[in-house]
């Protein structure tokens, strides 16, 4: 996508420098927008290459390709790149490229630190990626990082994983802080809360709730720190200390975290089915009212990931209702979209067929977390592959799939030329297939008791995993054709319209496709 | 299990998985062989058939939305957009649905935490990358190390059919009592998990936690640490036998025994001298079950890790410094205090071997009461 903006021919009066300069320099929200986006893609090729590894090893029982602490590395660094390298500057960048155009702005708030906050990111993953070289490899203590085994028991890599995840943390708070002071000031004369598109609002609430639990995450890292380094004890029980404190302040860090992967898909889902149902998105306000109760709960269930810690009853019945009560909300949201679906005049174009699945598949990766959530059946399903192939469904076929609708649903509007429709079908058709044969199978193994991270396992779990790893490969393979999609439209296609989209509405399709260098100088009147 | 096999077999597999009866697949949670694991699969297949419905009635709406709503078919679009009505309905049937889960799941759970009135009680303490069981009534406390061998696991040899699965010294339990288990660890966290008993908790480091089980049937039932805890996480298995109460009390007996008659050898070991080559041969053994997941079996480690042994220093010149830390390990690393896991004799070969293998030709012998030696002088 790099190529998008390029393209197009420089008027003059946009005064941007041209070659490397011009992406070091930019304070543009559609440039620092595509360098997200692009940065994301890259690493979710490199974080998939980690999962083609894990799966290689899985294929089969017995030790082939990796040593069982390189297996380790591997599931360790998979997380951390896919969660803070893919799905999160993904988001970011759909929210700088869309955000302004959507409530009217010329730009961003703070431009500025909006370069910073992007160009600090590559060399958080570098640090990253390079501690994998050292002695001893790279961070093996899963992307959860529990005491002591971080602290105690960890490799000297431990510092740089630290120093990166700050980094990374930074980079997100600046992020959230531009995206609120832009909603709060820029929106356009007559934009009331009301009325803004429900992608902004989704990340205006994912937004506060970076801003509230990145430093929990910033903290927890340096504690690791100190206790690894400079003789605290933070989770050293000789010390005084709790190896499960470490647990609580971690998923009170980690559980909103999952909520920000998700209430942006929210967003973009919201933003898709009333376009190509021709309809508009049914109950607004209770998707507004339901996205801010997810994110209040979020903050109420992060010991549902510690059933097994040790926890008084009363603390397992609390956490294990409010994780309940979680599944009404994102209920309301799953029966809006299909009410908007009901009697509208829907077609199917790529972007709408991840929609599609998103809701399905993702509702899927809600049932196994509202089974997860049931305390008692919480301790059968806790760390085995039923929990793995929760995630996977909700950040996977979640995220991920509203990121790649996302990324069809407003290609036209960046590059200024339709995708090729039947690659994007064919790329929409493989990767269905293909996730489903490789996170499906994961939740009878895990029922059938495969522990999750680890490098070999017993004779009964061998067919599944062959077969699952055939559709690692398989879904990983499909994402090529993804990004011969991207090159294919970036370099030329038929022209796009300002609308795009027959159903399209809101203020990004009034502005001519590929959008301008700058947009909306004078604001917009809003009706 | 060969790989064609499993290719073969794997797509019809799952396309039976929706219509077979679970019971008899192991696609599905076990039921288990205690009345809670019964109770917790009832829950699991309670919660999974409400999914179902839910997922049956929206998933069925939005097919049928498809297929009907679409715009081929020269539909007008409605363009209703609200319902207070409609939200609040689909707001209250599922709380409602939700309380109903809950009760069932309240009563479940509030009787798996109920520790009280045990008839036996045993510590299980994990460490990297074994478990340790110690029965508080009796005089009996032992190590249960994985026992498929290397070469199974490096594809030298066919798998077994219980690989990665076995262990040198299961767990015994007498059936029809009610046994509590302590958990710990000794360094990192790990996590015992029978599937059978539905018992899953985490043994930390400095703290113990409780929990229970009431086998009825005898038999053998296999589980792994369930947490992330290093390296070797994959490789530290759990078995458990059930015996009646009569051939429980009998193997208690016997191990107490052992246990005794171990103890008073090693006393009369002080007294003597073994030769290198017993040393040698005791000592390949005790470094392959202990030493050689980090050490590796070449004695060179893994760089950044884990120190190698082959030409260090402290194997070739310091022998007291060597003895202590295979006795007493060292703080703030992976290296483990072996003072309590082997007998003097096994750490005196194990430490001659670490001496004299991989070219580290000292020529030196380390026996008991060298070992021995140390550890007094330690206690003093």
């Amino acid at each position: 996508m790099s190529a998008v903006v390029t393209d197009h021919e420089h008027e003059h009066h946009d005064h941007k420098p041209s070659g490397i300069k011009r992406w070091l320099y930019t304070t543009n929200h559609k440039d620092i927008g595509t360098m997200y986006l692009v940065f994301a893609l890259i690493m979710f090729f490199i974080g998939g290459a980690m999962a083609m590894v894990i799966r290689a090893e899985l294929f089969q029982p017995g030790m082939q390709f990796v040593e069982p602490n390189f297996f380790n590395q591997m599931t360790t660094v998979h997380g951390l790149i896919m969660v803070f390298g893919a799905v999160m500057p993904a988001f970011t960048g759909l929210a700088n490229w869309m955000i302004p155009m959507m409530i009217g702005a010329p730009d961003m708030a703070l431009p500025r630190m909006n370069n910073w906050s992007f160009w600090i990111l590559p060399f958080a993953f570098l640090i990253l990626l390079m501690s994998l070289f050292m002695p001893g490899g790279g961070p093996s203590f899963g992307w959860t990082f529990y005491a002591p085994l971080s602290t105690t028991y960890s490799g000297d890599s431990t510092a740089l994983f630290v120093f990166s995840v700050h980094i990374m943390g930074i980079s997100s708070i600046m992020g959230a802080i531009n995206v609120i002071v832009t909603i709060f000031n820029l929106r356009a004369p007559g934009m009331t809360w009301m009325k803004m598109p429900l992608f902004v609002w989704t990340w205006l609430i994912t937004a506060f709730l970076l801003i509230m639990v990145m430093p929990v995450l910033a903290g927890v890292v340096t504690m690791v720190l100190t206790d690894k380094y400079f003789g605290t004890s933070f989770f050293d029980a000789a010390g005084g200390g709790d190896p499960v404190l470490f647990q609580h302040i971690f998923w009170f860090f980690g559980h909103p975290e999952v909520y920000i992967m998700i209430l942006p898909a929210f967003g973009i889902v919201s933003s898709i089915v009333p376009t190509f149902a021709r309809k508009p998105l049914f109950g607004y306000a209770s998707m507004v009212y339901a996205t801010s109760s997810i994110a209040l709960l979020s903050f109420l269930v992060w010991a549902h990931h510690m059933f097994t810690t040790g926890m008084p009853v009363a603390g397992a019945l609390f956490f294990m209702y409010c994780t309940m009560l979680i599944a009404v909300p994102t209920g309301v949201k799953v029966f809006n979209w299909v009410a908007t679906m009901w009697r509208g005049a829907m077609t199917f174009e790529v972007p709408m067929m991840f929609a599609l699945a998103f809701i399905v598949l993702f509702t899927i990766g809600g049932f196994s977390g509202l089974m997860l959530a049931i305390t008692p059946a919480d301790f059968q399903y806790h760390d085995t592959y039923f929990v793995v192939a929760h995630f996977h469904y909700v950040l996977v076929t979640g995220a991920v799939f509203s990121i790649i609708a996302a990324a069809y649903y407003w290609l036209p509007k960046w590059t200024g030329h339709m995708y090729d429709e039947k690659l994007g079908q064919w790329h929409f058709w493989c990767s269905l297939i293909s996730v489903n044969m490789l996170f499906f199978p994961m939740h009878f193994v895990g029922l059938a008791g495969m522990p999750r991270r680890i490098p070999d396992y017993a004779l009964q779990f061998a067919d599944f995993n062959a077969f699952i790893s055939i559709g690692g490969f398989l879904f990983g393979a499909s994402q090529l054709i993804f990004v011969a999609v991207l090159v294919k439209c970036a370099r030329g296609g038929e022209k796009a319209t300002a609308q795009v989209w027959e159903g399209a509405e809101g203020l990004e399709w009034e502005v001519p496709s590929p959008a301008p260098y700058h947009t909306f100088e004078t604001p917009p009147v809003i009706k | 299990m060969t790989k064609t096999r499993s290719l073969r077999w794997s797509l019809p597999t799952l396309l039976l998985a929706a219509t077979v009866d679970a019971t008899d697949m192991p696609l599905n949670m076990t039921r288990g062989v205690t009345e809670i694991s019964q109770q917790v699969y009832d829950l699991h297949m309670t919660i999974f058939w409400i999914c179902c419905a839910i997922g049956a009635v929206v998933f069925g709406i939005m097919f049928w939305s498809i297929v009907r709503h679409r715009k081929a078919r020269g539909v007008q679009p409605a363009q209703f957009h609200e319902s207070t009505k409609v939200e609040i309905l689909w707001t209250a049937i599922p709380v409602l649905i939700l309380i109903l889960m809950a009760i069932p799941a309240t009563k479940t759970l509030i009787a798996m935490e109920d520790t009280t009135e045990a008839d036996v009680t045993v510590l299980v303490t994990g460490s990297q990358w074994k478990w340790h069981y110690k029965y508080l009534e009796n005089d009996v406390e032992f190590y249960s190390l994985l026992a498929t061998p290397k070469e199974q696991i490096t594809n030298r040899f066919a798998k077994g059919e219980n690989y990665l699965l076995e262990v040198d010294r299961p767990l015994v339990i007498p059936t029809g009592k009610k046994v509590r288990f302590l958990m710990t660890s000794d360094d990192v966290i790990h996590s015992w998990w029978v599937p059978a008993f539905a018992v899953k908790k985490d043994a930390n480091p400095g703290f113990i936690n409780e929990a229970w089980t009431r086998v009825d049937e005898p038999g053998i039932y296999r589980g792994q640490c369930a947490e992330l805890c290093g390296k070797d996480h994959g490789f530290m298995p759990i078995v458990v036998i059930a015996k009646s109460p009569a051939d429980y009390e009998q193997w208690v007996n016997g191990e107490a025994e052992r246990i005794a008659k171990a103890k008073a050898e090693e006393q009369e070991l002080l007294a003597m001298n073994m030769t290198m080559e017993e040393l040698m041969s005791v000592g390949a053994r005790t470094y392959t079950a202990y030493c050689a997941a980090c050490h590796q079996p070449s004695g060179e480690g893994l760089p950044g890790i884990f120190p190698a042994l082959k030409g260090s220093s402290m194997a070739l010149n310091d022998m007291p410094g060597h003895i202590n830390i295979v006795l007493n390990g060292k703080a703030g690393t992976s290296m483990q205090a072996y003072a309590r896991q082997l007998s003097l004799k096994e750490i005196a070969a194990v430490i001659t071997y670490e001496r004299n293998a991989w070219g580290n030709n000292t020529g030196e012998l380390v026996q008991a009461a060298d070992v021995h030696a140390v550890m007094q002088g330690k206690g003093e």
